[in-house]
């Protein structure tokens, strides 16, 4: 098990070297931040000396390595746009992306899931057509048309929820939350369902594929032999090993919640890091953008690895099959 | 002429052509697809107002309702913008550009995908493997996020008017970079197969180069399941070209695509002018599904397991 997870780091380090390379080439390659510093006047004495304070008169790698180990302590530059630490823009607006992503994903999960296994089990019943009908259109609608309706139908008609910002916000250390705070649940509503939506029918159709595949298996006619309960087969025999898939896809699916939320923060202006992304193209602010890429790459390195761990905990062939191979050596 | 006519008739009498009229649902697709693209190719002729004339544009006719509402009019079946655009003609010119990017941006990922794929499957090695890993590192990061990020690089490497007048070439880079290795995995395994088949060995033995043993021999025996990537991708591609676009990072606003057009009219969603964002918008969903629906079609239609 340590063996697995040392490999698995271990397998990790060189995207991060490669993903670090390339946030470190933006810096390299696009803009010359010398000419940027030095404004209209200058003499070559002054713009060595500045090239030389930069530290930029040094071998590529050495410029590399010394990126590398300034972004290892949480420093990212400073940001062309705000004249700011880039890591503390990040940190401020990162409680933002995360309760919405959070919020997000437990929807997608408290919904998704009993769907998908009430589907499954009754596949020929009227609302289960309704409800893979509903998610066909989940699948085809983009993010950001959701959000609009959304928008359209509870802010606009109905004057329900709030369409943008994230209400009022409670500090507790450098955490902002919305969650304490009743305006702060309303602004969470729409851009959360927004967000969710595409996760929840995967999760869906996903569950219901695999429910009706394991259904047809013989241990499930055995455990209805026995006389268990409907409710012990669906749920104890049938669901469980029905999560394999299903916790692949929601993991790697992840990655699609934080492409996404670049999206959903846009449409409902809220504050997160994907909004500060989008403001950051917009005008090439590079520091910003190669910390932004950074932060996703660890994020996404430590999703998959999060992944394989949770296979263990659902499925013990795979423990028995490591120590099977681990004796056999 | 005689030959051609008997390769139409064999054509309208294969198993592809009878799966096809025997599915509602692809023939729907298809006369969706088929109606966007005319709409799409044509509009220069056909749309009833050109939007990009600003000598026809009158203030006047800004904001008039759809024939939805109680007050439509036929002059503008679909509304106008706030410019006084009809929001009709908007839409068929969008389509134009949406098509256009999404089409480009696949032709591009597909030749670049089925390069690398031909090269790394046929070389197989250190080449094989560092090329995969490349395109396994990238499959793990959501293709609009790859797209957002190259569209930002080019556009800070680039100055600011050349952007301007660039920025259709970088969506088409930006996305095309972002499906490429798809492509790329799809055409590596298949020569995987094919090269070890007689008919390679054969043409090694007679000396020909590696490049045309991949080019010619190879090549024609992996092109099949790209053409149903190509479709299940565009639909992908197009809509990655319409997010970007809503974000405002894809392209000027002097070529509005559809997701330019969703954008601007979100600005006038609160005052009550919803056809300006909604209609764009669904023309967007509409023209995407099909094409979602006739991949999905042509991909059970030419897999023989599946029969």
């Amino acid at each position: 098990m340590a063996a697995f997870i040392l490999s698995r780091i271990l397998q990790a380090i060189p995207v991060l070297l490669v993903v670090g390379f390339i946030a470190f080439a933006l810096f390299a390659f696009v803009g010359d931040p010398v000419v940027t510093m030095l404004g209209q006047d200058y003499t070559e004495a002054q713009r060595q000396a500045l090239i030389h304070s930069l530290g930029l008169d040094q071998p590529f790698f050495v410029q590399y390595a010394h990126f590398m180990w300034a972004a290892l302590h949480g420093d990212f530059g400073i940001s062309y746009r705000l004249a700011r630490p880039v890591a503390g823009l990040i940190a401020e607006r990162l409680p933002a992306t995360l309760e919405l992503a959070f919020t997000a994903s437990v929807l997608a999960l408290l919904v998704g899931l009993p769907m998908g296994v009430y589907t499954g089990i009754y596949r020929n019943a009227a609302s289960s057509r309704l409800f893979l009908v509903f998610s066909l259109i989940g699948v085809s609608l983009p993010t950001f048309l959701i959000g609009i309706l959304l928008i359209l139908v509870f802010s606009v008609m109905l004057h329900w929820l709030p369409s943008f910002g994230r209400g009022d916000v409670v500090h507790l250390g450098w955490w902002s939350t919305g969650f304490l705070t009743i305006s702060g649940l309303k602004a969470l509503v729409l851009p959360a369902i927004t967000l969710g939506l595409f996760q929840m029918t995967l999760i869906m159709r996903l569950v219901r594929s695999e429910m009706l595949e394991v259904l047809r298996t013989d241990y499930i006619k055995f455990a209805r032999a026995r006389g268990l309960s409907d409710r012990a087969i669906n749920f104890g025999h049938a669901l469980r090993n029905t999560l394999v898939p299903v916790i692949t896809i929601v993991g790697l699916q992840f990655g699609l919640v934080v492409a996404f939320s670049i999206v959903t923060e846009t449409v409902f202006q809220w504050p997160g890091v994907g909004l500060l992304l989008i403001q950051s193209i917009a005008v090439a602010d590079i520091p910003v953008m190669s910390a932004y890429l950074l932060l996703v790459a660890v994020v996404f390195v430590v999703i998959n690895l999060v992944v394989d761990l949770l296979y263990y905990a659902v499925d013990p062939r795979l423990r028995i099959e490591r120590r099977a191979a681990a004796g056999a050596r | 002429m005689r030959g051609a006519a008997r390769a139409l008739a064999r054509f309208a009498d294969s198993d592809f052509v009878y799966s096809f009229s025997r599915s509602p649902i692809a023939i729907l697709s298809l006369l969706v697809v088929a109606v966007c693209i005319l709409a799409a190719a044509l509009a220069p002729l056909i749309a009833p107002h050109d939007p990009f004339n600003l000598a026809s544009l009158n203030l006047m006719d800004s904001f008039r309702p759809p024939l939805l509402a109680a007050d439509g009019e036929w002059t503008y079946p679909l509304g106008t913008d706030d410019q006084g655009r009809d929001v009709l003609s908007g839409i068929m010119f969008g389509m134009r550009i949406s098509l256009l990017v999404g089409v480009a941006s696949i032709v591009f990922a597909s030749v670049v995908g089925v390069a690398i794929g031909l090269v790394a499957g046929y070389a197989g090695g250190t080449v094989d493997a560092v090329l995969m890993r490349v395109a396994d590192i990238q499959l793990t990061f959501p293709a609009i996020l790859i797209a957002l990020l190259v569209d930002g690089v080019v556009r800070a490497a680039l100055p600011k008017d050349m952007h301007e007048a660039l920025g259709i070439y970088v969506i088409i880079l930006a996305i095309g970079i972002a499906r490429w290795p798809q492509f790329a995995r799809t055409v590596r395994g298949s020569t995987l197969v094919e090269r070890n088949r007689d008919y390679v060995m054969a043409a090694r033995v007679i000396g020909l180069s590696r490049a045309r043993i991949m080019a010619t021999h190879i090549l024609p025996n992996v092109l099949g399941p790209v053409l149903v990537i190509a479709t299940l991708t565009l639909g992908l591609a197009i809509l990655d070209e319409a997010t970007l676009s809503f974000l405002g990072v894809g392209l000027p606003v002097t070529q509005p695509s559809l997701g330019t057009l969703i954008r601007i009219g979100n600005d006038f969603l609160f005052s009550g002018e919803w056809w300006v964002t909604i209609f764009p918008g669904v023309a967007l969903v509409l023209m995407v599904l099909s094409i979602n629906l006739l991949g999905d079609w042509l991909r059970d239609a030419l897999n023989p397991r599946l029969r």
